[in-house]
């Protein structure tokens, strides 16, 4: 298969916290160069699917493959090596609060590399320009606005100049605006570094703009109800559910909206 | 929002307070007409659902309830939890409801309230479980809680080899900070406490000293008891509410702000980044600002001596000096040391624990101080005995 190059494989995956199922048999491949989104209603485990992907929770079943090596059950020297290619921009920017920007995106430098003092502020000064922060290196993240956190935050998580990057929904918090600006940026950062990128999102003008794959995950059923192009899965996905959910539930707003029948007991909602 | 029509703020005081009321008017085959009259909000007076129910009761059979609310001044959630009790009475009976009549607005809210079924998982039980079910929970929690506790100390050892093979990645600029806010800036109430204490043992002793003019040996009492114990306990208390609650809530918050996540994700480990250069800065400073208490105590001993007692300062550091041996000092120290490790344990450990919220982070600085405290005391009764009995 040519799934062993793709940079995340991940296989029979099963999410839980102790014995509560958070989702169960996903089986998915991201392909390199992909802008993959992770879409889903509230509370289905779109984040928890990602900390299984950076490394932050084992999985209770199942395998996750990063450029075809079984993260979880390797040594732990290819686990450190393989999070140094990831880059994570976390949900509420994950910034580390007793440090400058600099400082921030100074860190990775200094640990992984063997750069100079006045080369790695370069590179930190190219960073915060690049995500439109030029000249904040002396701030400290509660200085700045919610919407200047999580640039600053991409800023770090690019430092390494990762392959995949992941994003834990980039643009929750941000006015239309900035939302948009991340966007283009995102693909910018794929175009131009020839990264992989993984979104956690549920904001439909993000998917629609950024993504070409994607995978949905369902709270009721809790598995992975489809997968693929999120602008295909809109027009032909055969599941109501995901047309409904990309959609903003413009299919069925005619049917249900007069009267609800009182004692129709309808599925747990 | 709801209010329609409702008039000024109703004066709770003064006036007697508007009123809601229902009538009903005799059944016609079997129709049970309801007038709703008066202010049906929150704050008025309201016929609850039990007397409808004795009307209800009082005119069967009813197989159909309408309303009339051409009486009704004012209403708001008062009258819908209202209507909604009466819609659960009427399933219960099979009464049909006619809701036609009522206002549009309520109409609405009825509708909305029932447009999503309760979901029957949602609700949280509150079955307790029998006593021996309990007491497996409590037994299994401690037993769970005692194994974290020895699986944070391994990985705390384990960052410890890392530092002395120089692996460990931590920032000196830290440390530094660390250091100062351990060391230097507690200074201040290390002094205060520490004079008081020497002050009080001081006071305490001469009383019992004089009877016998033996007052001179106060100056052995004070010291004795700061150097081998009380400038130790009193620095580690003194640190575990300080700097360990100080740990704790640090370290939680990070984890509330997925900052160790963060640096998880990075491959650098917060044990090495984050735990060891706190547990470095209290076990360097513990033990040198017992030396100080140490001190401070014993002046503070000195100015009951002085001023009670009619010793001369010079007499009294004599006999301190004839009573203190390096041995006693030094078992303070060892002590103080051990403290030093465990209010740092404590508070790092709890902190790491924490869960992702405002009142978690909350419990782990309590549970830090709580747990130094009980650390400090037994680890305390333990070295006195080994000293006994050993050295």
């Amino acid at each position: 298969m040519t799934t062993a190059e793709a940079p995340i494989v991940v296989h029979d995956l099963t999410m839980a916290y102790g014995s509560f199922v958070i989702q169960r048999d996903l089986t998915f491949t991201v392909q390199s160069g992909d802008i993959f989104i992770i879409m889903g209603g509230s509370g289905c485990g779109k984040s928890t699917l990602l900390r299984h992907l950076i490394g932050l929770m084992p999985p209770a079943k199942g395998d996750v493959f990063i450029d075809g090596e079984n993260f979880w059950t390797a040594p732990p020297e290819v686990q450190e090596r393989l999070k140094r290619g990831f880059g994570v921009l976390f949900q509420s920017g994950g910034l580390w609060s007793s440090m400058t920007l600099a400082e921030n995106i100074a860190l990775p430098l200094q640990e992984y590399t063997s750069l100079p003092p006045d080369q790695i502020r370069e590179v930190v000064s190219l960073k915060l320009a690049l995500v439109g922060l030029a000249g904040f290196e002396a701030f400290y993240p509660s200085e700045i606005s919610g919407g200047m956190q999580k640039r600053a935050g991409l800023a770090r998580a690019m430092a390494l100049d990762p392959d995949i990057l992941f994003f834990d929904e980039p643009s929750a918090g941000l006015d239309p605006i900035s939302s948009r600006r991340l966007d283009e940026l995102i693909i910018e950062l794929r175009d131009s570094l020839g990264a992989t990128v993984v979104v956690v999102t549920h904001e439909l003008a993000s998917i629609f703009t950024i993504g070409n794959n994607s995978v949905f995950l369902d709270a009721d059923t809790k598995t992975m109800i489809a997968s693929g192009d999120p602008k295909v899965l809109r027009d032909e996905c055969p599941d109501l559910k995901v047309r409904e959910f990309l959609t903003r539930g413009e299919l069925g707003r005619q049917v249900p909206a007069a009267g609800v029948p009182q004692t129709s007991a309808r599925g747990a909602g | 929002m709801l209010v329609e029509e409702k008039e000024a703020v109703d004066g709770v005081k003064d006036t007697p307070r508007e009123r809601g009321a229902i009538q009903v008017s005799r059944p016609a085959e079997g129709t049970l007409p309801v007038h709703l009259s008066g202010s049906w909000t929150l704050q008025s007076d309201r016929p609850t659902v039990a007397e409808l129910q004795r009307q209800i009761d009082a005119a069967a059979p009813v197989q159909r309830l309408t309303f009339e609310t051409s009486g009704l001044t004012a209403w708001d959630s008062g009258l819908v939890t209202f209507l909604r009790n009466v819609e659960e009475l009427c399933r219960s009976r099979q009464i049909a409801i006619d809701r036609g009549t009522l206002p549009d607005g309520i109409r609405r809210l009825l509708d909305l309230a029932a447009a999503v079924p309760e979901r029957q998982e949602a609700r949280r039980g509150e079955a307790r479980d029998p006593i021996l079910a309990r007491i497996g929970k409590w037994g299994i929690g401690v037993v769970e809680a005692a194994a974290d506790m020895l699986r944070f100390i391994g990985e705390a050892f384990l960052a410890f080899l890392h530092l002395l093979h120089g692996r460990a990645s931590f920032r000196g600029s830290d440390l530094a900070l660390l250091l100062q806010e351990c060391g230097a800036q507690a200074l201040p109430i290390v002094t205060l406490i520490s004079f008081l204490v020497g002050a009080i043992l001081a006071f305490i002793g001469a009383v019992q000293l004089q009877q016998f003019g033996a007052q001179i040996y106060v100056a052995n009492l004070v010291g004795l008891a700061m150097a081998l114990e009380m400038g130790a306990m009193m620095t580690a208390i003194i640190m575990s509410g300080r700097t360990g609650a100080a740990f704790a809530a640090q370290l939680g918050t990070m984890q509330v702000n997925q900052e160790i996540d963060a640096l998880t994700t990075l491959g650098i480990s917060p044990m090495e980044f984050l735990v060891v250069p706190r547990m470095l800065a209290l076990v360097l400073m513990v033990p040198l600002l017992t030396v100080y208490a140490d001190l401070m105590g014993m002046l503070g001993g000195a100015a009951i001596g002085v001023t009670m007692l009619d010793i001369s300062l010079k007499t009294y550091f004599n006999q301190l000096q004839e009573a203190l041996t390096i041995k006693y000092c030094a078992q303070g120290l060892i002590k103080s040391a051990v403290y030093g490790v465990i209010v740092a344990l404590a508070g790092c450990m709890r902190g790491m624990q924490s869960g992702r919220s405002a009142a978690a982070v909350g419990q782990a600085a309590t549970s830090a101080v709580v747990t130094s405290i009980v650390g400090i005391i037994v680890a305390s009764a333990i070295l006195t005995v080994i000293y006994l009995r050993v050295w």
